[in-house]
Protein backbone atom coordinates (compact mmCIF):
# COMPACT_ATOMS: atom_id res chain seq x y z
CA UNK A 1 0.00 0.00 0.00
CA UNK A 2 1.28 3.34 -0.85
CA UNK A 3 2.11 6.18 1.71
CA UNK A 4 -1.04 8.63 0.39
CA UNK A 5 -3.36 5.41 0.24
CA UNK A 6 -2.74 4.57 3.49
CA UNK A 7 -2.74 7.89 5.50
CA UNK A 8 -5.73 8.37 3.23
CA UNK A 9 -7.41 5.58 4.93
CA UNK A 10 -6.10 6.69 8.60
CA UNK A 11 -7.64 9.56 7.95
CA UNK A 12 -11.12 7.69 7.06
CA UNK A 13 -10.73 5.56 10.44
CA UNK A 14 -10.14 9.11 12.08
CA UNK A 15 -13.18 11.18 11.06
CA UNK A 16 -15.33 7.55 12.00
CA UNK A 17 -13.10 7.68 15.59
CA UNK A 18 -13.84 11.72 16.08
CA UNK A 19 -18.00 11.29 15.06
CA UNK A 20 -18.40 8.48 17.61
CA UNK A 21 -17.09 10.77 20.39
CA UNK A 22 -19.12 13.71 19.33
CA UNK A 23 -22.09 11.72 19.27
CA UNK A 24 -21.11 9.66 22.24
CA UNK A 25 -19.73 11.54 25.09
CA UNK A 26 -21.83 13.52 27.09
CA UNK A 27 -18.63 16.21 28.25
CA UNK A 28 -18.61 19.31 25.95
CA UNK A 29 -15.01 19.64 26.23
CA UNK A 30 -14.59 15.93 25.15
CA UNK A 31 -16.76 16.78 22.48
CA UNK A 32 -14.28 19.39 21.68
CA UNK A 33 -11.26 17.34 21.60
CA UNK A 34 -13.51 14.61 19.51
CA UNK A 35 -14.43 17.31 16.87
CA UNK A 36 -10.72 18.02 16.46
CA UNK A 37 -10.33 14.29 15.19
CA UNK A 38 -12.95 14.75 12.75
CA UNK A 39 -11.13 17.93 11.98
CA UNK A 40 -7.37 16.44 11.78
CA UNK A 41 -8.91 13.11 9.65
CA UNK A 42 -10.10 15.89 7.04
CA UNK A 43 -6.99 17.50 7.20
CA UNK A 44 -4.81 14.57 6.82
CA UNK A 45 -7.07 13.44 3.63
CA UNK A 46 -6.21 16.57 2.11
CA UNK A 47 -2.85 15.96 2.75
CA UNK A 48 -2.89 12.35 0.81
CA UNK A 49 -4.31 14.16 -1.71
CA UNK A 50 -1.59 16.80 -1.59
CA UNK A 51 0.94 14.26 -1.62
CA UNK A 52 -0.46 12.36 -4.80
CA UNK A 53 -0.21 15.17 -6.40
CA UNK A 54 3.47 15.14 -6.36
CA UNK A 55 5.23 16.56 -9.50
CA UNK A 56 7.83 19.51 -10.71
CA UNK A 57 10.21 18.25 -7.81
CA UNK A 58 7.88 19.20 -5.02
CA UNK A 59 7.29 16.31 -2.26
CA UNK A 60 3.66 17.04 -3.03
CA UNK A 61 0.75 19.37 -4.54
CA UNK A 62 1.79 23.21 -2.66
CA UNK A 63 -1.56 24.42 -2.86
CA UNK A 64 -3.24 21.97 -0.67
CA UNK A 65 -0.69 22.25 1.37
CA UNK A 66 -0.77 25.99 1.48
CA UNK A 67 -4.35 25.68 2.50
CA UNK A 68 -3.82 22.99 4.85
CA UNK A 69 -1.85 25.60 7.01
CA UNK A 70 -4.38 27.80 6.76
CA UNK A 71 -6.94 25.27 7.83
CA UNK A 72 -5.15 24.35 11.11
CA UNK A 73 -4.63 27.97 12.23
CA UNK A 74 -8.54 28.42 11.59
CA UNK A 75 -9.83 24.89 13.64
CA UNK A 76 -7.36 26.02 16.44
CA UNK A 77 -9.06 29.48 16.73
CA UNK A 78 -12.51 28.19 16.44
CA UNK A 79 -11.64 25.49 19.41
CA UNK A 80 -10.74 28.56 21.58
CA UNK A 81 -13.95 30.21 20.88
CA UNK A 82 -15.38 26.45 21.64
CA UNK A 83 -13.47 26.54 24.92
CA UNK A 84 -14.40 30.22 25.75
CA UNK A 85 -18.11 29.39 25.43
CA UNK A 86 -17.74 26.39 27.31
CA UNK A 87 -16.22 27.89 30.10
CA UNK A 88 -18.26 30.95 30.47
CA UNK A 89 -21.41 28.33 30.38
CA UNK A 90 -19.50 26.95 33.34
CA UNK A 91 -19.04 30.21 35.20
CA UNK A 92 -22.54 31.18 34.44
CA UNK A 93 -24.51 27.93 35.73
CA UNK A 94 -22.04 25.79 37.35
CA UNK A 95 -22.61 22.71 35.21
CA UNK A 96 -21.43 22.12 31.48
CA UNK A 97 -24.44 19.99 30.82
CA UNK A 98 -26.12 19.56 27.37
CA UNK A 99 -28.78 17.47 28.90
CA UNK A 100 -32.36 19.04 28.51
CA UNK A 101 -33.83 18.39 31.69
CA UNK A 102 -31.14 19.28 34.20
CA UNK A 103 -31.04 22.14 36.97
CA UNK A 104 -28.18 23.94 35.29
CA UNK A 105 -31.19 24.92 32.91
CA UNK A 106 -33.73 25.46 35.96
CA UNK A 107 -30.96 27.53 36.57
CA UNK A 108 -30.31 29.49 33.60
CA UNK A 109 -34.31 30.26 33.21
CA UNK A 110 -34.06 32.10 36.80
CA UNK A 111 -32.01 34.61 34.85
CA UNK A 112 -34.98 35.07 32.63
CA UNK A 113 -36.82 38.23 34.03
CA UNK A 114 -40.01 37.74 33.03
CA UNK A 115 -40.12 33.53 34.78
CA UNK A 116 -38.25 34.86 37.37
CA UNK A 117 -40.73 36.87 38.48
CA UNK A 118 -43.42 34.45 37.51
CA UNK A 119 -42.46 31.61 39.60
CA UNK A 120 -41.46 34.48 42.55
CA UNK A 121 -44.96 35.03 42.15
CA UNK A 122 -46.24 31.42 42.86
CA UNK A 123 -43.87 30.86 45.44
CA UNK A 124 -45.23 33.87 47.38
CA UNK A 125 -48.61 32.74 46.81
CA UNK A 126 -47.76 29.42 48.14
CA UNK A 127 -46.33 30.82 51.13
CA UNK A 128 -49.04 32.92 51.88
CA UNK A 129 -51.71 30.41 51.32
CA UNK A 130 -49.83 28.02 53.59
CA UNK A 131 -49.43 30.56 56.31
CA UNK A 132 -53.34 30.98 55.59
CA UNK A 133 -54.49 27.66 56.39
CA UNK A 134 -54.34 26.54 59.55
CA UNK A 135 -53.56 22.33 59.35
CA UNK A 136 -51.04 19.64 58.30
CA UNK A 137 -48.76 19.76 55.17
CA UNK A 138 -50.68 17.43 53.46
CA UNK A 139 -54.08 19.98 53.45
CA UNK A 140 -51.85 22.15 51.86
CA UNK A 141 -50.95 19.92 49.13
CA UNK A 142 -54.56 19.59 48.64
CA UNK A 143 -55.13 23.02 47.10
CA UNK A 144 -52.62 22.55 44.34
CA UNK B 1 7.33 -4.02 1.99
CA UNK B 2 9.85 -1.71 2.62
CA UNK B 3 11.22 -0.25 5.84
CA UNK B 4 9.88 3.50 5.08
CA UNK B 5 6.53 1.72 4.33
CA UNK B 6 6.80 -0.45 7.32
CA UNK B 7 7.31 2.39 9.29
CA UNK B 8 4.80 4.21 8.01
CA UNK B 9 2.00 1.25 8.87
CA UNK B 10 3.06 1.10 12.14
CA UNK B 11 2.98 5.35 12.81
CA UNK B 12 -0.64 4.68 11.18
CA UNK B 13 -1.58 2.46 13.77
CA UNK B 14 0.01 3.73 16.66
CA UNK B 15 -1.63 7.13 15.88
CA UNK B 16 -4.86 5.10 15.25
CA UNK B 17 -4.76 3.65 18.67
CA UNK B 18 -3.98 6.83 20.37
CA UNK B 19 -6.57 8.73 18.87
CA UNK B 20 -9.28 5.78 20.19
CA UNK B 21 -7.86 6.34 23.51
CA UNK B 22 -8.87 10.18 23.69
CA UNK B 23 -12.26 9.13 22.55
CA UNK B 24 -12.20 6.07 25.25
CA UNK B 25 -10.57 7.17 28.23
CA UNK B 26 -12.17 7.50 31.51
CA UNK B 27 -10.61 10.28 32.57
CA UNK B 28 -10.19 14.01 30.30
CA UNK B 29 -7.04 14.85 31.63
CA UNK B 30 -5.85 11.16 30.33
CA UNK B 31 -7.53 11.80 27.14
CA UNK B 32 -5.91 15.34 26.54
CA UNK B 33 -2.38 13.98 27.37
CA UNK B 34 -2.99 11.16 24.50
CA UNK B 35 -4.39 13.82 21.97
CA UNK B 36 -1.00 15.90 22.55
CA UNK B 37 1.32 12.55 22.03
CA UNK B 38 -1.08 11.68 19.10
CA UNK B 39 -0.40 15.32 17.83
CA UNK B 40 3.07 14.93 17.63
CA UNK B 41 3.30 11.46 16.36
CA UNK B 42 0.50 13.23 13.52
CA UNK B 43 3.70 15.62 12.36
CA UNK B 44 5.72 12.98 11.56
CA UNK B 45 2.68 11.53 9.19
CA UNK B 46 2.97 14.94 7.98
CA UNK B 47 6.93 14.38 7.05
CA UNK B 48 6.16 10.78 5.96
CA UNK B 49 3.40 13.02 3.17
CA UNK B 50 6.46 15.17 2.49
CA UNK B 51 4.78 18.17 4.02
CA UNK B 52 6.94 19.64 6.72
CA UNK B 53 5.28 23.17 6.58
CA UNK B 54 1.97 21.57 7.65
CA UNK B 55 4.09 19.24 10.34
CA UNK B 56 5.64 22.18 11.69
CA UNK B 57 2.52 23.84 12.13
CA UNK B 58 0.73 20.64 13.30
CA UNK B 59 3.26 20.13 15.75
CA UNK B 60 3.13 24.01 17.26
CA UNK B 61 -0.42 24.57 17.19
CA UNK B 62 -2.59 21.70 16.11
CA UNK B 63 -0.61 19.58 18.98
CA UNK B 64 0.73 22.63 21.17
CA UNK B 65 -0.90 25.63 21.50
CA UNK B 66 -4.77 23.58 21.62
CA UNK B 67 -3.00 21.07 24.09
CA UNK B 68 -2.44 24.04 26.71
CA UNK B 69 -5.69 25.17 25.67
CA UNK B 70 -7.50 22.02 26.54
CA UNK B 71 -5.15 21.23 29.31
CA UNK B 72 -6.57 24.46 31.33
CA UNK B 73 -10.28 24.41 30.39
CA UNK B 74 -10.18 20.56 31.89
CA UNK B 75 -8.40 21.79 35.23
CA UNK B 76 -11.22 24.38 35.45
CA UNK B 77 -14.33 22.12 34.87
CA UNK B 78 -12.46 18.83 36.75
CA UNK B 79 -15.73 19.14 39.10
CA UNK B 80 -18.40 18.45 36.07
CA UNK B 81 -16.96 15.48 35.54
CA UNK B 82 -18.43 12.58 37.73
CA UNK B 83 -21.72 14.25 37.18
CA UNK B 84 -21.57 14.52 33.23
CA UNK B 85 -20.35 10.65 33.13
CA UNK B 86 -23.38 9.64 34.30
CA UNK B 87 -25.15 11.28 31.40
CA UNK B 88 -23.74 8.95 29.11
CA UNK B 89 -26.20 7.54 26.27
CA UNK B 90 -27.35 4.02 27.05
CA UNK B 91 -25.80 0.97 24.86
CA UNK B 92 -28.29 0.90 21.92
CA UNK B 93 -27.73 4.64 21.20
CA UNK B 94 -23.78 4.06 20.99
CA UNK B 95 -24.21 0.78 18.62
CA UNK B 96 -26.27 3.30 16.51
CA UNK B 97 -23.46 6.03 17.03
CA UNK B 98 -20.76 3.54 15.69
CA UNK B 99 -22.44 1.88 13.03
CA UNK B 100 -23.32 5.70 11.55
CA UNK B 101 -19.67 6.77 12.42
CA UNK B 102 -18.13 3.21 10.64
CA UNK B 103 -20.79 3.84 7.80
CA UNK B 104 -18.97 7.57 7.44
CA UNK B 105 -15.48 6.38 7.71
CA UNK B 106 -16.54 3.25 5.05
CA UNK B 107 -17.82 5.66 2.57
CA UNK B 108 -14.20 8.06 3.03
CA UNK B 109 -12.60 4.96 2.68
CA UNK B 110 -13.89 3.90 -0.63
CA UNK B 111 -13.67 7.47 -1.56
CA UNK B 112 -9.79 7.35 -0.89
CA UNK B 113 -9.57 4.20 -2.91
CA UNK B 114 -10.73 5.43 -5.91
CA UNK B 115 -8.99 8.43 -6.08
CA UNK B 116 -8.26 9.29 -9.75
CA UNK B 117 -4.66 8.02 -11.39
CA UNK B 118 -2.91 9.94 -12.68
CA UNK B 119 -3.64 12.18 -9.84
CA UNK B 120 -4.69 16.15 -10.75
CA UNK B 121 -2.26 18.79 -9.42
CA UNK B 122 -0.89 22.19 -9.53
CA UNK B 123 2.40 21.67 -8.65
CA UNK B 124 3.71 22.27 -12.22
CA UNK B 125 1.67 25.87 -12.52
CA UNK B 126 3.21 26.60 -8.62
CA UNK B 127 6.28 25.88 -10.06
CA UNK B 128 6.45 27.94 -12.94
CA UNK B 129 5.58 30.76 -11.48
CA UNK B 130 7.72 30.94 -8.31
CA UNK B 131 10.31 32.59 -9.64
CA UNK B 132 8.43 35.67 -10.21
CA UNK B 133 7.71 36.00 -6.62
CA UNK B 134 11.26 35.82 -5.62
CA UNK B 135 10.62 32.76 -3.14
CA UNK B 136 11.75 29.68 -2.92
CA UNK B 137 9.15 27.78 -0.98
CA UNK B 138 6.36 27.07 -2.63
CA UNK B 139 3.91 26.69 -0.02
CA UNK B 140 4.98 30.30 1.33
CA UNK B 141 4.03 31.45 -2.47
CA UNK B 142 0.69 29.71 -2.06
CA UNK B 143 0.01 31.31 1.22
CA UNK B 144 0.90 34.65 0.06
CA UNK B 145 0.70 35.11 -3.34
CA UNK B 146 -1.04 32.72 -5.57
CA UNK B 147 -3.66 32.21 -2.59
CA UNK B 148 -3.08 35.51 -0.83
CA UNK B 149 -6.63 36.24 -0.43
CA UNK B 150 -7.14 32.91 2.01
CA UNK B 151 -4.00 33.95 4.47
CA UNK B 152 -5.77 37.55 4.66
CA UNK B 153 -9.20 36.26 5.49
CA UNK B 154 -7.74 33.85 7.49
CA UNK B 155 -5.52 36.96 9.36
CA UNK B 156 -8.75 38.46 9.95
CA UNK B 157 -10.67 35.53 11.42
CA UNK B 158 -7.98 34.58 13.80
CA UNK B 159 -8.66 38.47 14.96
CA UNK B 160 -12.21 37.78 15.07
CA UNK B 161 -12.26 34.88 17.24
CA UNK B 162 -10.07 37.00 19.61
CA UNK B 163 -13.20 39.16 19.64
CA UNK B 164 -15.46 36.28 19.67
CA UNK B 165 -14.06 35.46 23.04
CA UNK B 166 -13.38 38.35 24.59
CA UNK B 167 -17.04 39.49 24.33
CA UNK B 168 -17.51 36.37 26.35
CA UNK B 169 -16.24 38.85 29.18
CA UNK B 170 -18.95 39.54 32.20
CA UNK B 171 -19.79 42.65 32.57
CA UNK B 172 -17.75 43.18 35.97
CA UNK B 173 -14.59 41.92 34.76
CA UNK B 174 -14.72 43.91 31.28
CA UNK B 175 -11.43 45.51 30.21
CA UNK B 176 -9.31 43.49 32.86
CA UNK B 177 -6.37 41.25 32.53
CA UNK B 178 -7.77 37.83 30.62
CA UNK B 179 -7.47 34.27 32.33
CA UNK B 180 -6.71 33.47 36.11
CA UNK B 181 -3.97 35.38 37.76
CA UNK B 182 -0.48 32.53 37.45
CA UNK B 183 0.81 32.28 40.57
CA UNK B 184 3.98 29.44 40.42
CA UNK B 185 6.48 28.67 43.12
CA UNK B 186 9.34 31.42 41.92
CA UNK B 187 12.39 28.49 42.28
CA UNK B 188 10.02 25.91 41.07
CA UNK B 189 11.18 24.14 37.59
CA UNK B 190 8.24 26.01 35.79
CA UNK B 191 9.99 29.65 36.45
CA UNK B 192 13.53 27.93 35.98
CA UNK B 193 11.89 26.85 32.50
CA UNK B 194 10.03 30.15 31.69
CA UNK B 195 13.67 32.09 32.48
CA UNK B 196 15.79 29.37 30.05
CA UNK B 197 13.24 28.74 27.52
CA UNK B 198 12.40 31.97 26.26
CA UNK B 199 15.84 33.18 24.69
CA UNK B 200 16.07 30.32 22.78
CA UNK B 201 12.20 29.90 21.51
CA UNK B 202 12.62 33.09 20.45
CA UNK B 203 15.56 32.90 18.08
CA UNK B 204 14.00 29.53 16.68
CA UNK B 205 11.01 31.76 16.51
CA UNK B 206 12.16 34.27 14.53
CA UNK B 207 14.18 31.95 12.28
CA UNK B 208 11.68 30.07 11.43
CA UNK B 209 10.16 33.17 10.17
CA UNK B 210 13.18 34.01 8.33
CA UNK B 211 13.70 31.04 6.41
CA UNK B 212 10.28 30.81 5.15
CA UNK B 213 10.54 32.26 2.39
CA UNK B 214 13.19 29.84 0.96
CA UNK B 215 12.44 26.52 3.43
CA UNK B 216 9.80 25.08 5.03
CA UNK B 217 8.55 27.47 7.78
CA UNK B 218 7.10 30.79 7.64
CA UNK B 219 5.30 33.01 9.84
CA UNK B 220 2.07 30.76 11.28
CA UNK B 221 4.64 28.56 12.60
CA UNK B 222 7.41 31.17 14.07
CA UNK B 223 4.78 33.07 15.72
CA UNK B 224 3.44 30.28 17.10
CA UNK B 225 6.46 29.29 18.48
CA UNK B 226 6.85 33.29 19.89
CA UNK B 227 3.27 32.86 21.21
CA UNK B 228 4.14 29.90 23.40
CA UNK B 229 7.28 31.76 24.92
CA UNK B 230 4.74 34.43 26.30
CA UNK B 231 1.86 31.22 27.07
CA UNK B 232 5.43 30.01 29.23
CA UNK B 233 6.98 33.30 30.81
CA UNK B 234 2.57 34.14 31.42
CA UNK B 235 2.04 30.89 33.57
CA UNK B 236 5.44 31.05 35.59
CA UNK B 237 3.92 34.32 36.85
CA UNK B 238 6.64 35.86 35.69
CA UNK B 239 4.76 38.59 33.87
CA UNK B 240 1.01 39.23 33.02
CA UNK B 241 -0.73 39.35 30.55
CA UNK B 242 -2.34 42.99 29.16
CA UNK B 243 -5.73 44.07 30.44
CA UNK B 244 -7.57 43.50 27.06
CA UNK B 245 -8.55 47.20 27.34
CA UNK B 246 -5.33 48.59 26.33
CA UNK B 247 -5.48 50.96 23.15
CA UNK B 248 -1.47 49.36 21.67
CA UNK B 249 -2.49 46.07 21.71
CA UNK B 250 -5.60 46.63 20.14
CA UNK B 251 -3.90 48.60 17.23
CA UNK B 252 -1.34 45.95 16.69
CA UNK B 253 -4.49 42.78 16.68
CA UNK B 254 -5.38 44.85 13.52
CA UNK B 255 -1.90 46.33 12.14
CA UNK B 256 -1.30 43.35 10.22
CA UNK B 257 -4.19 42.78 8.63
CA UNK B 258 -4.80 46.44 7.47
CA UNK B 259 -1.75 46.98 6.26
CA UNK B 260 -1.94 43.35 3.84
CA UNK B 261 -5.48 44.85 2.85
CA UNK B 262 -3.90 48.02 2.01
CA UNK B 263 -0.55 46.47 0.26
CA UNK B 264 -3.51 44.46 -1.63
CA UNK B 265 -5.47 46.94 -2.69
CA UNK B 266 -2.07 49.39 -4.21
CA UNK B 267 -1.53 46.46 -6.29
CA UNK B 268 -4.61 47.39 -7.88
CA UNK B 269 -3.15 50.25 -8.82
CA UNK B 270 0.43 49.19 -9.18
CA UNK B 271 -0.24 45.89 -10.43
CA UNK B 272 -3.48 45.77 -12.45
CA UNK B 273 -5.24 43.49 -9.68
CA UNK B 274 -6.28 43.66 -6.36
CA UNK B 275 -3.75 41.00 -4.06
CA UNK B 276 -1.23 41.26 -6.80
CA UNK B 277 2.49 42.57 -6.49
CA UNK B 278 4.26 44.79 -9.06
CA UNK B 279 7.43 43.10 -10.75
CA UNK B 280 10.29 42.99 -8.96
CA UNK B 281 8.49 44.59 -5.94
CA UNK B 282 6.80 41.02 -4.89
CA UNK B 283 9.52 39.73 -2.44
CA UNK B 284 10.23 42.69 -0.59
CA UNK B 285 6.45 43.49 0.17
CA UNK B 286 5.57 39.76 0.65
CA UNK B 287 8.94 40.11 3.75
CA UNK B 288 6.62 43.43 4.99
CA UNK B 289 3.12 41.60 5.09
CA UNK B 290 4.89 38.78 6.73
CA UNK B 291 6.39 41.30 9.47
CA UNK B 292 3.46 43.37 9.66
CA UNK B 293 1.40 39.84 10.18
CA UNK B 294 4.13 38.85 12.84
CA UNK B 295 3.38 40.82 15.62
CA UNK B 296 -0.93 40.21 15.48
CA UNK B 297 -0.68 36.42 14.94
CA UNK B 298 1.73 36.23 18.05
CA UNK B 299 -0.41 38.31 20.31
CA UNK B 300 -3.69 36.75 18.98
CA UNK B 301 -2.39 33.49 19.27
CA UNK B 302 -1.35 34.15 22.85
CA UNK B 303 -4.52 35.62 23.78
CA UNK B 304 -6.85 33.09 22.31
CA UNK B 305 -5.04 30.69 25.07
CA UNK B 306 -4.81 33.01 27.68
CA UNK B 307 -9.18 33.09 27.04
CA UNK B 308 -11.62 35.85 27.97
CA UNK B 309 -11.19 38.88 30.71
CA UNK B 310 -11.42 37.46 34.25
CA UNK B 311 -9.70 40.05 36.35
CA UNK B 312 -11.27 43.68 37.36
CA UNK B 313 -9.71 46.45 34.97
CA UNK B 314 -6.47 47.99 36.81
CA UNK B 315 -7.03 51.83 36.93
Amino acid sequence: MSGPTLFGLCAAVLIGLGLYGVITNPQPLRKILAFNLIGNGAFLLFGAIARRGAAAGFGGDPVPQGLLITGIVVAFSATALAIALLLRLFDESGSTTLAADQPAIAEADDRDPYQSAEKLGVLDELRARSESIEGTNGKTSEIF
Amino acid sequence: MTVTSALAMVLALILLAIAAYTVAARRTFAAIEGFVAYGLLLSIAWVALSSIDVALTEAAIGSGLTGVLLIGAAARLRTTEAALSAERPGAPLRWLAAAASAAVAGGIAVAVLSLPDPAPTLAPAAAEHLASTGLGNPVTAVLIAYRALDTLLESIVVVFALIGVWSLTPDRTWGGRPGPEHAADPNGILAYLARLLPPIGITVGLYIFWVGADLPGGKFQGATILAAMWLLVMMAGLTDAPPISRTWLRILLVAGPLLFIAIGFAGALTAGAVLAYPEGYAKLLIKVIEAALMPTLTLTLALLVAGASERTAPP
